[in-house]
């Protein structure tokens, strides 16, 4: 698969490893962010966290969609989902996150007409060829995933599809980064910033970081060799003593992003004065929500949704690890009670969150490969 | 979060609802192009998400990234020949 | 580290509890899940010393003879897919539960629970495909049963399948008898089957050949068995894939097997789809394939074996089994990192944002 194995070789990963454990300051631990679940993933998937020198420490962050939303607002789909005539449309993976009454998948099994899609545009044509039925979109993801709902409902307008809504829980990446950014004992020498949600804003949304916080901004590719280099290019900026946002995904990043996308979600969007995190609180203008002109396609607006904030679990410490101040297994109830199979925090809910990556993939750690 | 997969734009479907077919490893998807900046190509690559070509994929930077790549692997290979010859020659 | 290692491991122990006030569709996804169902629920209430192993057949004493009984429930959608149809699948999957007993399958009973409304010409097109399917298998269907349920209460056509088979003599199989040292043998790509359901299903829209790999795997386990013991375990890897299999070798035996990834066969196409769809393919299942494990020193031997048929000419050496780290499944990456590669946990549902 072109763009996709020749960023998968290993023998460049141990050239790249070489270079990584020169490049370090001596003496200095570092920590640094992969922001996104994508990155959490890949990093597992592939093992690259065993190529790394020690001293250097990656820090699992809060991009990961599906994890992200709030225990209420799954109760809220599940209530949609339950309607009367009602066909629910979701992304495969946002099916088994559970809400405080259970999942999409109980509720299919309580009688919910609920459906997979690949696409928002599927759920738009689910609703062409079923009139007689109302077929709503679970809309989530940062971004990246925005524009694709947002020329949906442009489409839904232009083409005149009334039995069609979308549920919108659409989050922005930089006011999570500040909050985590603005927590006491934050221990974050650097963040690997999203590739794909950077496609889509541009780097410039991290400017803040560097200038404000006075930490380096790397935004980074998605294949394991990208993910190297950028930690490369962090350690260098730390190295050299610099703050600054560089790009190493520049076969697809642009500093302005794509302007297209922006104007589609300018147009049917707009900022929700405050939206809920699971696992980091409410976070001021960190979600958008469907324009006034577009309330026709709003599924909060077109039927009661109970809207009721469930709090996270008292025993639960994703914030913490969240902020890399808690590993997922110092966590308590990390593998007893809180489990992929039956999650209790946001990190543990899909196989993109910190704790579910370490769930299946790291365990139990064999030795570090020798170098 | 936010799975992206290169794929490439092997036929234009219908370029008033801006939708092609693109491939990757021999699967193929209907895809949207409303996203791209101009009228999408036969042949480009883009990025997929969602059904959605999210951007294009620039060949050149891409190369660039590959051929920083491998200056680095080549540059590793020497130093290894290096440390084995010096090794060797203490032996 | 420890401190990690042990919590997970405890968890992973923990007692089978069935958590879920109704059933989902993860306790038929072949993971987790569907142990727990299982150990929590019929195990307990059916449990006995022929049904506690969960084996994929059991097997018993008749007069003299050593005999191999399973039986196998199949649901598809749809039910006529590239590659097969749940007639074929219905034949192929009771035989290979007996094959990968150390059995040669003998015979097979057959019932249909068919929805009203069903076309005939669909039954009869599933029952042909039966029947061819049963002599390629070498197996006659010696019973059958049928019923008829109301328009909506029976998903077109389901069919439950029961075989008997002999054992062989030549060889002994289980999970105690894996050394470290032993080699993992598959016989051919990853995923086929799994995946080339999930496209015919439609709802993904992505257009692709990929047929279902559903067949006997009784002529590739016979060709094994003259290994004698040096065979030491036979697996057929459905649903819930590759991983969930070894995942069960390691837990029943208390070793561990590390896997090469670079040495993985995977075919493009369902290679492509996996990372469209976020999914694994060490995860999907599989109707055609068999897992081995050999003594080192006759592996090589039998990857020729299995090679010198079509449906094994795929086959590759894919791992090792080693004393440590107990109970887990490894994957050396081709990345240059490892992982542990854990039971399926959950559908596997398309992980697209």
């Amino acid at each position: 698969m072109k763009y996709v194995d020749e960023f998968r070789s290993g023998e460049l990963a141990r050239a790249l490893a070489s270079e990584l454990a020169e490049a370090m300051p001596p003496g200095r631990e570092l920590a640094l962010m992969e922001v996104c679940g994508g990155h959490t993933h890949a990093i597992y998937k592939h093992g690259l966290d065993e190529l790394l020198p020690p001293g250097l420490e990656l820090v699992h962050g809060p991009g990961c969609p599906v994890c992200v939303i709030p225990v209420g607002r799954v109760d809220d789909a599940v209530a949609l989902a339950l309607e009367p005539n009602v066909i629910f449309t979701t992304f495969g993976d946002m099916m088994r996150v559970p809400g405080s009454k259970g999942s999409l998948l109980d509720a299919r099994s309580r009688g919910a007409d609920v459906r997979m899609v690949y696409s928002p545009l599927d759920a738009l044509e689910l609703a062409r060829a079923n009139s007689q039925r109302e077929v709503i979109f679970f809309a989530i993801g940062f971004e990246t995933t925005a524009p694709s709902t947002a020329v949906t409902l442009l489409q839904a307008r232009a083409q005149g599809i009334g039995n069609f809504s979308v549920f919108c829980n659409h989050v922005t990446i930089g006011p999570p980064l500040k909050a985590i950014l603005d927590a006491p004992e934050l221990r974050l020498d650097g963040l690997i910033a999203p590739g794909h949600v950077s496609a889509v804003t541009g780097s410039r949304v991290y400017d803040f970081i560097a200038a404000e916080y006075g930490r380096p901004v790397v935004v980074a590719g998605f294949e394991p060799l990208d993910i190297l280099q950028s930690v490369l290019m962090l350690v260098r900026q730390l190295a050299q003593g610099r703050a600054e946002v560089e790009n190493q995904y520049t076969r697809v990043v642009r500093e302005q992003g794509n302007p297209r996308a922006l104007e589609a979600i300018e147009q049917t969007m707009e900022l929700r004065d405050s939206f809920e995190w699971r696992g980091l609180g409410s976070i001021p203008r960190s979600g958008l929500r469907l324009r006034e002109e577009f309330s026709e396609w709003d599924a909060e607006r077109r039927y009661a949704v109970p809207g009721v904030s469930v709090p996270d679990h008292k025993v639960c410490q994703c914030g913490q690890v969240l902020r890399g101040l808690v590993k997922p297994w110092e966590c308590k109830v990390f593998g007893n009670a809180c489990t992929p199979e039956s999650p209790i925090g946001t990190c543990m809910v899909s196989s993109e969150g910190a704790c579910a990556a370490y769930y299946h993939y790291g365990r139990n750690r064999p030795k570090r490969l020798s170098r | 979060m936010c799975l992206g997969i290169p794929a490439q734009l092997v036929e234009i479907v219908d370029p008033k609802a801006k939708t092609a077919k693109a491939e990757i490893g021999g699967v193929r998807r209907i895809v949207s192009c409303a996203l791209l900046e101009g009228e999408a190509q036969v042949g480009e690559w883009v990025l997929v998400h969602v059904g959605f070509a999210l951007d294009r994929i620039d060949e050149e930077q891409a190369a660039e990234t590959l051929q920083l790549f491998s200056d680095m692997g080549e540059a590793y290979e020497r130093e290894l020949a290096e440390i084995r010859k010096s090794a060797e020659g203490a032996a | 580290m420890s401190e990690r290692r042990s919590k997970a491991a405890a968890g992973r122990r923990r007692k089978p509890r069935l958590l879920n006030e109704r059933i989902t569709l993860v306790h038929g996804a072949g993971g987790k899940a569907t142990r727990n169902l299982v150990e929590a629920l019929f195990l307990g209430e059916l449990g006995n010393p022929l049904l506690a192993p969960l084996s994929d057949s059991a097997l018993l004493e008749a007069g003299g003879a050593k005999l191999a009984f399973t039986t196998d429930a199949h649901v598809v959608q749809p039910l006529f897919f590239p590659g097969g149809d749940i007639g074929s699948l219905a034949v192929n999957g009771t035989v290979n539960d007996i094959a990968v007993s150390g059995a040669r399958p003998l015979v097979l009973s057959a019932a249909f629970v068919l929805e009203e409304g069903l076309p005939i010409s669909d039954l009869r097109r599933v029952v042909a495909s039966m029947a061819e399917a049963a002599r390629e298998a070498g197996v006659v269907v010696a019973a059958g049963d049928t019923k008829v349920v109301e328009r909506g209460r029976g998903d077109g056509l389901t069919v439950t399948t029961a075989a008997i088979g002999l054992v062989d003599e030549r060889v002994s199989l289980g999970a105690e008898k894996v050394r470290p040292g032993d080699k993992v043998i598959v016989s051919g790509t990853l995923g086929d089957h799994g995946m080339a359901v999930m496209i015919a299903r439609g709802n993904l829209e992505l257009e692709v050949e990929i047929a279902s790999d559903s067949a006997s795997i009784y002529p590739l386990a016979e060709s094994l068995f003259t290994l004698g013991e040096d065979l030491r375990w036979l697996r057929d890897p459905t649903r819930g894939g590759l991983a969930t299999t070894l995942n069960e070798l390691t837990e029943a035996s208390g070793l561990c097997v590390v896997l090469d990834e670079k040495a993985l066969p995977v075919r493009e196409q369902v290679a492509a789809a996996c990372e469209i769809l976020g999914l694994d393919p060490l995860y999907v299942a599989n109707e055609g394939k068999l897992i081995a494990i050999v003594a080192a020193d006759r592996a090589e031997q039998a990857l020729a074996t299995l090679r010198a048929h079509p449906l094994g000419a795929e086959a590759q050496i894919v791992g090792e089994v080693e004393p440590e780290p107990k109970g887990l499944v490894l994957l050396q990456t081709a990345f240059g990192g490892s992982r542990v590669v854990d039971m399926l946990a959950g559908d596997p549902l398309p992980r697209i944002c």
